[in-house]
């Protein structure tokens, strides 16, 4: 079953849900629901991966389930675990029962604690299975994934293999800390996020700070783009912007200047170095 | 479209960007399902399928231009662009171009401004013919063509003009004077782009898309020569090297830390068995915790190491946190610590500067001796060296006929938990003229030629891991 009719639909529907997309977003949604592959979304923190599939989910209707992936990170948190307490309790309930029965009773779908991967594959109404941040797990956790980007299913030893009733769609993002195996990409759809260009920040900022009269709007996202080509430390992410046009206008700033620009720094960019680099390279000191 | 999908996934291989069979695969799928008459969305759905990783974006989206960017632009015919270059051989010759050049310029910079992509194209296309003097069948790559454009363009021209129309109201601030700027920069961007696009599809529309990516294949930041790179290879490389270092850390610190397993921690393994009703079922264990080596530096940073010795520092300063202590030391005639202007809270570029100007290297003639600046290290700083250190040594080996202070070399390795050398020379130059490389390969635990940002990421990493003693 198909969500969109082309990517022009893609575009649209995550626009009502507030995201706006460029086309090649939408052109890989699109790809990702018809070819029934995972999105891997990899670029700088704060472009608006995780937003990309919370989205997705408001403009198809699914119900979201995420996987939040640290390190450390295992099987019984990502997929399934044996209820231990309840298993113990019905086999204390029922003593002097005879072991076959009772073996297949606690190994049974009663006992099984159905973790993210698991949920999203069982679950009878089409999901959006967000994996967040999957370059924080280690190399040999990422196997635990395979199985469910490849074929929709788990396998349970004591269960045999769950295969998914609807297909989810998967967005895994990764702010590209290390290098994701061959595997894990080979199966996904490659969908590099960057920093939006600078109408697409407009865009942005009008949408989400509706007060923002249109010349601050532009102003700002000019600024920020030439900031972001210093090759800071931290580069200002979407949501610093965001965050940076909100304190102008609450401010009460309708022109954007060198000394407000100077003053307000803190807002967006969060090294020291990079706020004296900045300050020094648009020649923000006060004269 | 299959045929010259596959002749695609073959340069994209032949450049050294991994696709696999069933990457391919889903390439003609996507192909399949997406709408051929759309360029980008084409290149979307490709580059999701075949390239997995943006350091290989930029090498795959100039392929893609070559093989797909003139069959889905708007004018691909070939009859038309036969007779274009017709009229470009008569008014080629004709001379006065400098007049034409100046309605051309005007045209352009309107079309910049208003962003009429459309009008832009038909007047760069124009400009193309006028000056490009790309001639059918001639075996001409696309850089002189591009170079004659933008000399009868004068880009530079074109950015006064762009500063004045778009400064239309002048102002005090600093800040909108520096996004003007940015503006005009853009644009000139933009009008770069453009010719090189339409050059770029006339030599396609006649020889072919495989020969032509053949002639400008390009190459992928890890693989540029760090020893002959050009001033914009270097700020490729400059790119791609903080990411690049980000990875390494990572990859460190983890193979460090899961690298074996420790001993038994009793006092978990007991409060585990809690759960089980005191049995002993998951036995836990300290995890190990080995010690970060120190690192050492010594970079040769004469002319010709100076932009490798560069990147190294630069790779070191990044992943900085992966060793418990770096130091480094620049020579040239003579040797001086310099790991103050590496500090994190100083701008590398900045401290790189100041090193040049205030460290002590240089006495008289400014060529590297290695002699001196060796036997100096042994008698100031020998003491930063102990049996935890790996020193890594960046240098040609290039004595200039001089004494190659081999006693002071050999003091330093014994001391070293390991000596790696990474000379950026090509091995077949090695112990030719004044390089004695081999006298040093003696006392070395290894001698890598390092010539791209992948060797130099490999040597760094066995720096930083821990080392069975020798």
């Amino acid at each position: 079953m198909e969500a969109f009719a082309d990517p022009a639909a893609v575009e649209a529907a995550l626009a009502e849900a507030g995201y706006l997309a460029d086309p090649e977003i939408a052109q890989v949604v699109f790809l990702a629901d018809r070819l029934d592959k995972p999105i891997l979304a990899e670029g700088p923190a704060g472009v608006g991966k995780t937003a990309l599939a919370l989205a997705l989910a408001e403009a198809t209707g699914r119900r979201l389930v995420r996987l939040q992936c640290y390190e450390g990170l295992d099987e019984a948190r990502a997929l399934y675990e044996w209820d231990y307490h309840k298993q113990l309790l019905r086999l204390q309930a029922d003593a002097g029962g005879r072991w076959e029965e009772l073996e297949a009773d606690i190994f049974s779908e009663p006992f099984l604690l159905a973790r993210p991967l698991l949920e999203a594959i069982r679950s009878p109404a089409p999901v959006v299975l967000l994996v967040d941040e999957v370059d924080r797990v280690e190399v040999e956790t990422e196997a635990l994934l395979l199985e469910v980007l490849d074929s929709f299913q788990v396998t349970i030893p004591e269960l045999g293999t769950m295969r998914a009733v609807t297909t989810p769609l998967v967005v895994l993002t990764s702010n590209s800390t290390r290098e994701l195996s061959e595997a894990l990409k080979r199966r996904c759809l490659y969908l590099p996020v960057e920093y939006p260009s600078i109408e697409r920040e407009r865009q942005i900022l009008r949408a989400r700070v509706p007060d923002l009269p249109e010349r601050l709007a532009v102003k700002i996202a000019e600024t920020v783009a030439a900031i972001r080509d210093l090759g800071l430390r931290k580069p200002p992410s979407v949501s610093e912007t965001l965050d940076w046009a909100r304190t102008l206008l609450a401010l009460g700033i309708d022109e954007l200047g060198a000394e407000v620009t100077a003053a307000t720094l803190n807002v967006l960019l969060k090294h020291r170095a990079d706020i004296e680099r900045t300050t020094k390279e648009l020649s923000l000191e006060s004269r | 479209m299959i045929e010259s999908l596959g002749a695609f996934v073959e340069e994209l291989r032949a450049i050294g960007i991994p696709v696999s069979l069933v990457e391919a695969l889903d390439a003609a799928q996507a192909v399949e399902v997406a709408d051929l008459t759309d360029r980008e969305g084409l290149r979307s759905a490709l580059g999701a399928t075949l390239v997995k990783s943006s350091r290989h974006r930029p090498a795959f989206d100039a392929v893609f231009d070559v093989f797909f960017g003139h069959r889905l632009g708007d004018s691909p015919s070939g009859p038309d662009v036969a007779r274009r270059d017709e009229t470009a051989g008569r008014s080629g010759t004709g001379g006065g171009a400098g007049e034409g050049a100046d309605a051309l310029r005007e045209g352009l910079v309107a079309a910049l401004v208003a962003g009429d992509e459309t009008a832009l194209r038909a007047l760069v296309a124009e400009a193309v013919t006028r000056f490009g003097a790309i001639e059918a069948g001639r075996p001409v790559a696309g850089r002189y063509a591009r170079y004659r454009v933008f000399r009868a363009l004068d880009l530079e021209r074109v950015a006064s003009v762009l500063g004045s129309r778009l400064g239309a109201e002048p102002s005090e601030d600093p800040l909108d004077g520096r996004l003007a700027a940015e503006r005009v920069r853009r644009l000139l961007d933009a009008l770069r782009r453009a010719v090189e696009a339409e050059i770029l599809r006339r030599l396609v529309a006649d020889r072919g898309p495989v020969p032509v990516a053949r002639t400008t294949r390009p190459r992928l930041d890890e693989d540029l020569d760090l020893l002959h790179a050009s001033h914009a290879d270097i700020a490729r490389i400059e790119r791609a090297l903080a990411p690049l270092a980000r990875r390494l850390a990572t990859r460190i610190s983890g193979r460090r830390r899961h690298g074996e397993r420790g001993r038994l921690d009793v006092r978990r393994t007991i409060r585990r068995s809690l759960a089980h009703g005191g049995v002993f079922l998951e036995p836990r264990f300290r995890k190990p915790r080995p010690s970060k080596p120190d690192l050492v530096l010594l970079c040769d940073v004469s002319g010709s190491m100076a932009t490798f010795a560069r990147f190294t520092m630069q790779l070191t300063a990044a992943i900085a946190g992966e060793f418990s202590r770096v130091r480094v030391f620049a020579f040239i005639e003579d040797l001086d610590e310099v790991t103050e202007y590496f500090d994190r809270s100083v701008d590398f570029a900045t401290g790189l500067a100041a090193m040049y100007g205030e460290a002590e290297l240089v006495r008289l003639h400014g060529h590297s001796d290695y002699g001196r600046s060796l036997a100096t290290f042994v008698d100031r700083h020998l003491d930063v060296v102990t049996p935890k250190t790996s020193v890594l040594v960046t240098g040609d080996a290039r004595t200039n006929y001089r004494d190659p202070g081999l006693t002071a070399f050999a003091t330093i390795a014994k001391r070293a938990r390991a000596v790696f050398w990474l000379n950026p020379e090509p091995r077949r130059h090695w112990d030719t003229g004044d390089s004695v490389m081999s006298l040093y390969a003696e006392w070395c635990d290894e001698v890598a030629e390092v010539r791209s940002l992948r060797q130099l990421e490999r040597f760094v990493e066995a720096a930083a891991l821990p080392r069975r003693v020798r």
